[in-house]
């Protein structure tokens, strides 16, 4: 299948000031779009090429394994993004998040102290394992919680790229940013969905 | 004894307008002083707090991962400033060019090698002109801050030139194009300075 970038559902300007334009112009129109052209390419005459992507990134390795996750990671996290983003989730997943951690500000400060001390480039992730219990993974690069057999619930990207022109080298102010971005009612979804 | 963050050994704005001032200053003020100042806590208290960086990352397997992560970074970035200078550019001359053409064909056919391999470093990590044991030039590249010196590497040896891919090192300038920044290095090489590293 052709992979596309998705449309977002906010405009580029609008998680300012949280995460800029220019940002989002080069994450969204440049990293992402490249990410998907590039898989588009590489799967041509491989045994990929009619595969979903989460397929792709259940069982390609190199670069394809290296562009498919990283259209799937970067579509699971600008689309779980929204300008009325923030505060806490509602519902079994703040239940769960409450039984797992201790508490929402427990859960965040473990998830933000993930991101911050992920060397070089990749993702934080909050995850359910096959028994539904929550847990927060590193995972560098490319890196996907599906090949742990996880199923993914909420990412944030730490590469450099996510932040640097807003943030530079201060990668927790970008992910104290972060909070006020993330659209609860999407991960709720797909907490509900497990 | 802790080490210190080296000074650079030219201005912020030196490297202008292949490397930008800004990037300069955030990449040796806030990231080099950054792996410093972890690499002396990560090795405080311990029987490797004496030992020369090089020891310590010849060794590294045995070591905590932040040793690694920030011993290679101290190491690293101090290679890259100073085979860095704004007089840099060009070819290198003497024993230095004919091993380097003995070994790649061709100083063009090294600068591609070397090229391709920043290029195609996924993530964050360095590209490498390493001279191994046997004499022998080869290019390699690295993961994160790890580096040719460490006895985990891929490829060991001594390296005599080293370029940051992290996005950190060009991104305030060059954003997603990668390319166009390992373009511009070349223009800023210290050929001698790397000509010492391989005649030592
Ligand atoms: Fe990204
Ligand atoms: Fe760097």
């Amino acid at each position: 299948m052709i992979h596309e970038l998705p449309e977002l559902p906010y405009a580029l300007n609008e998680l300012e000031p949280s995460i800029s334009q220019k940002t989002l112009e080069f994450h969204y129109g440049k990293h992402h779009q490249a990410y998907v052209t590039n898989l588009n390419n590489l799967i041509k005459g491989t045994a990929f090429e009619k595969a979903g992507l989460e397929e792709i990134v259940r069982h390609s390795e190199g670069g394809i394994f290296n562009n498919g996750a990283q259209v799937y990671n970067h579509t699971f996290y600008f689309m779980a993004l929204s300008p009325n983003g923030g505060g806490e989730p509602k519902g079994a997943l703040a239940n769960a998040i409450t039984e797992t951690f201790g508490s929402f500000a427990a859960f965040k400060e473990e998830f933000s102290k993930a991101g911050a001390t992920l060397f070089g480039s990749g993702w934080v992730w909050l995850v359910a394992d096959s028994h539904n219990k929550l847990r927060i993974m590193k995972k560098n690069n490319a890196g996907n919680p599906i090949t742990d057999g996880m199923t993914p619930i909420l990412t944030m990207d730490v590469w450099e790229h996510a932040y640097y022109l807003d943030t530079q080298n201060a990668r927790p102010k970008y992910i104290e940013n972060f909070w006020n971005l993330v659209n609860w009612k999407v991960i709720e979804e797909r907490y509900d969905e497990l | 004894m802790a080490f210190e963050l080296p000074k650079l050994p030219y201005a912020y704005d030196a490297l202008e307008p292949h490397i930008d001032t800004r990037t300069m200053e955030i990449h040796h003020s806030k990231h080099h002083a950054g792996y410093t100042n972890n690499l002396n806590a990560a090795i405080a208290g311990t029987d490797i707090e004496e030992q020369s960086i090089e020891n310590i990352l010849a060794n590294i397997s045995k070591q905590a991962v932040a040793v690694r992560n920030n011993g290679g970074g101290f190491f690293n970035h101090d290679l890259f400033w100073q085979v860095m200078s704004p007089k840099g550019g060009g070819k290198p001359s003497g024993s230095l060019l004919a091993a380097i053409e003995k070994d790649f064909g061709s100083f063009d056919s090294f600068k591609e090698e070397f090229s391709k391999a920043a290029a195609t470093r996924f993530g964050s990590g360095w590209a490498w002109l390493v001279k191994q044991s046997n004499g022998k030039l080869v290019v390699s590249s690295t993961p994160n801050q790890d580096n040719p010196l460490m006895d985990l590497a891929e490829v060991k040896g001594t390296p005599i030139l080293g370029l940051d891919v992290w996005e950190h090192a060009y991104y305030l300038k060059f954003q997603n194009k990668r390319p166009d920044y390992i373009s511009e290095f070349w223009n800023v090489i210290n050929w001698e300075e790397v000509a010492k590293r391989f005649q030592d």
